[in-house]
């Protein structure tokens, strides 16, 4: 079976990107355009790995994992946060809301495979 | 491959567009609201996504320059950075460079990199002296962590420089909360070496006991590598903070064939129940409302309205044929008609609006416009926008941005005064200048108006007089002075400005404007201030006209272009020569057309006493009456490109069906066959002055 992807980011180049790029992977793949849309694709789609950027609208990224993690059927899915801020605060922040880690923006198809395999089975 | 990216780089650029807008926007409303956060936060978002696409492509300039803006930005909202004018202007001039450095990655020319280093440094500057200071240099680009982490192409082990470490891993209860799984960070570390792990059960309680929420297993690793400790580290980085891990090396001992050893089945972390069972998802099912939004090429929609155009004409038609089989007593036919007809004319509305466009974007643009024309002048200027919400058809949007441009800069050239001269006056120091659009019986307008010093129209009258556009002994009212800024050839600028004086006078506006199908008309009090007017219809794909007729045929005439009726007596006509015939309207000689010889359907003269006369204005300006035998009535007309199916005709600009389904020609009065523009008049004739 396919692993399911979630990637959540308001920007639109950025879902197109990584559709592309985990879809050539051969992940299959559903998109959101914020956390709040997240949650809404999430219960539907039911990922076995979230991706989603921190900056959005509506529901950002830390407020879309906590809520994430609550759920009881999706709240143990591995989830990385997408980011070009590589500030330690930043990290641990997001490790604190509930990620599972982290993929550093720019990041091309090899990086993102390497960072969903490491935290997917 | 390629192609999908290229796809996906329109799509940015496309996104780009969108995300400008927004910031221009919500800087617009900082300006306002400084103390806003939401604000900022757009702003922030804007320039991050816009930084993270230009990341993905590669486009160095634009990363580094939106990193730079984007850091600044951060300030203001953790409340470092105070957003005061200063800061504002600075964030302007970073949303035009933004702009312009978008526009070059898209065409792919090259970014002036000496300006962008140069606002870099005034948005650093902006910055408190202790952040500069703490920002370690070049962080951001540099997947710290990362390279380590998914570099996994190691070979086998060298056996001379391997280390054997002792590893203790306890994951605590937030390890398999944040969906880790220690096999895959096992897995991790085998491809570091040899490994050897053991899962320490023992503290697993009795059933009764067991909380499923707990973590109770920890791990006894041993790993033969010959990386160092910061590798194994960076492994559990992820997880930091979610487990104890204690790392000890024993000297090397002989290489031994270890593999990963049975590894006790790992509690199935996903069928953990956590604490808190609520499903807070379903709630969310009533959706926000969300504008969901299709892109659509442009060629469909035209072809929509092409055919809902035919539609309405098809109607038009049948409801004439039942009039003329005169079935009037049939009243339940007739209701049906009816029907048919309202819907037509809702499909027909309600297509048109696909195409309408808010000028929210256009007017953004013009902002800018303002600010440079405002640094250019050294004027204080504050552009209000009034009713962006406006929509008109997308195609005379992107025409309208040249003649906006030139009377905004206009507006702040030639319509404000200097600083000093409005404190003079006893004004605000600063000029306002305003752009408003609104919808208007079926029309768009949109003014262009500044509480300047109005039109000097003493000045106008002298450069008028100089440049023998008018002869010094006409009297004229002040309006028509007004109109004389709409000629070819005028051009107030006795200085030449910097900024307007670039040889493109308000007639080239007004050209603009009239090949939109659109008027444009201005006034002016003294001291208070002037107002351009623009008046356009809602789109291009229909046309008012006149329906006007010559030899039995018919044709349309476009209401723009109509200034006037005139049915003359004899005394008015002037022959003047053969080929040269006269109007006097209100003491001035206006040029006859006759219509039916210029289009070559009639060979006799026109009998021009005994026709209608439509007094019409060309683009240049001048003026000349066109004679038709009959006047019908005035209607709206879906307009039918004629090259696009034949071919270029003199005089004719496009042709209409006309409800009986005849087909009607649309004249082009700017067309050289009716010879309004002529270069050699008579001398008795006077100036035809514009209006």
């Amino acid at each position: 079976m396919q692993t399911k992807v979630l990637a959540v980011d308001d920007s639109r180049t950025m879902r197109d990107i990584l559709s592309h790029a985990l879809g050539e992977a051969g992940f299959e793949v559903d998109v959101a355009e914020d956390g709040a849309h997240g949650l809404e694709v999430a219960a539907r789609f039911k990922p076995d790995v979230v991706i989603s950027d921190i900056n959005m609208p509506r529901l950002d990224g830390f407020g879309f994992i906590e809520m994430l993690r609550k759920d009881r059927e999706l709240g143990a899915v591995p989830i990385l946060v997408l980011t070009t801020e590589s500030a330690p605060e930043l990290k641990s922040r997001a490790r604190a809301a509930g990620a599972t880690g982290w993929i550093i923006k720019p990041f091309d198809g090899e990086k993102l495979v390497a960072a969903i395999r490491r935290v997917s089975a | 491959m390629s192609s999908d990216l290229d796809q996906i780089l329109v799509t940015f650029f496309e996104e780009c567009e969108d995300l400008l807008a927004s910031l221009q926007e919500n800087l617009g409303l900082a300006e306002i609201e400084p103390q806003d956060s939401e604000q900022i936060n757009s702003i922030f978002r804007a320039v991050h996504s816009i930084k993270g696409g230009a990341g993905a492509f590669h486009l160095e300039t634009l990363v580094k320059f939106a990193h730079g803006f984007e850091t600044v930005l951060n300030d203001v909202r953790n409340g470092d950075v105070a957003m005061g004018p200063e800061v504002i202007a600075v964030f302007w001039q970073s949303s035009d460079m933004l702009s312009d450095l978008i526009g070059a990655a898209q065409s792919q020319s090259d970014s002036d990199e000496v300006a962008v280093d140069d606002l870099l440094e005034r948005l650093i500057a902006l910055r408190p002296t202790h952040l500069i200071e703490a920002e370690p240099e070049d962080l951001e680009f540099t997947p710290i962590g990362a390279a380590a982490v998914f570099d996994l192409d190691l070979g086998p082990p060298l056996a001379s420089a391997e280390t054997v470490f002792n590893i203790s891993f306890k994951p605590k209860a937030g390890f398999y909360q944040n969906g880790h799984e220690t096999l895959l960070f096992l897995r991790s570390l085998e491809d570091l070496g040899q490994l050897t792990a053991r899962c320490n059960t023992e503290t697993l309680p009795d059933f009764d006991d067991f909380e499923s929420e707990a973590a109770y297993f920890s791990w006894e690793i041993e790993l033969r590598t010959e990386k160092g400790e910061t590798d194994i580290r960076e492994i559990f980085e992820f997880a930091e903070g979610h487990f104890e891990l204690d790392i000890s090396t024993t000297s090397p001992v002989p290489s031994s064939a270890t593999t990963v050893p049975d590894i006790p089945d790992i509690p199935d972390i996903a069928e953990i129940p956590l604490p808190e069972v609520t499903p807070p998802v379903k709630k969310t099912k009533s959706k926000p409302k969300k504008l969901a939004t299709v892109r659509v090429d442009v060629e469909r929609i035209d072809q929509l309205i092409n055919l809902v155009g035919e539609l309405v004409v098809a109607q038009a038609i049948l409801t004439q044929c039942i009039e003329e089989m005169d079935l009037a007593g049939d009243t339940e036919l007739l209701n049906h008609i009816d029907e048919l007809k309202v819907l037509s004319r809702e499909i027909q509305d309600s297509v048109m609006t696909v195409r309408a466009q808010s000028v929210k974007p256009l007017f953004q643009r013009m902002s800018r416009i303002v600010r440079e024309a405002a640094a250019a002048t050294e004027k204080l200027v504050r552009l209000e926008i009034v009713g962006d919400t406006t929509e008109i058809d997308k195609t005379v949007i992107e025409k309208l941005a040249d003649p906006l441009t030139h009377m905004l800069r206009n507006a702040v050239d030639h319509g404000l005064e200097t600083p000093k001269e409005r404190r003079d006056a006893g004004k605000d120091e600063t000029g306002v200048v305003t752009l408003s659009a609104a919808h208007r019986s079926g029309r768009v307008v949109i003014d262009v108006s500044d509480d300047g010093g109005g039109i000097d129209r003493a000045r106008v009258l002298q450069i008028a007089i100089d440049k023998g556009l008018i002869s010094p002994g006409d009297k004229l009212e002040p309006e028509d002075i007004d109109s004389i800024l709409f000629l070819p050839g005028f051009s107030t600028v006795g200085e030449v400005s910097e900024l307007s004086g670039r040889g493109v006078g308000m007639d080239v506006v007004k050209t603009a404007i009239q090949s939109l199908g659109g008027q444009i008309s201005m006034s002016s009090k003294p001291g208070k201030g002037s107002k351009f007017s623009i008046s356009l219809p809602l789109t291009l794909a229909v046309l008012d006209g006149m329906v006007v007729e010559v030899e039995g045929e018919r044709f349309i005439l476009p209401i723009t272009s109509i200034r006037e009726l005139v049915r003359p007596g004899t005394e008015k006509i002037h022959q003047i020569d053969r080929d040269f015939t006269a109007v006097s309207i209100r003491g001035e000689n206006i040029r006859v057309i006759d219509v039916g010889r210029a289009l070559g359907i009639r060979s006799t003269p026109c009998v021009f006493e005994k026709s209608i006369l439509v007094l019409v204005e060309v683009d240049d300006g001048s003026r000349c009456a066109l004679a038709f035998d009959a006047i019908q009535d005035q209607r709206q007309v879906v307009i039918k490109s004629l090259e696009t199916n034949y071919t270029d005709v003199l005089g004719v600009a496009a042709a209409t069906i006309l409800g009986d389904g005849r087909i009607a020609l649309i004249l082009d009065p700017n067309d050289p066959v009716f010879g309004a523009k002529i270069t050699e008049q008579p001398n008795n004739l006077s100036f035809a002055k514009a209006g």
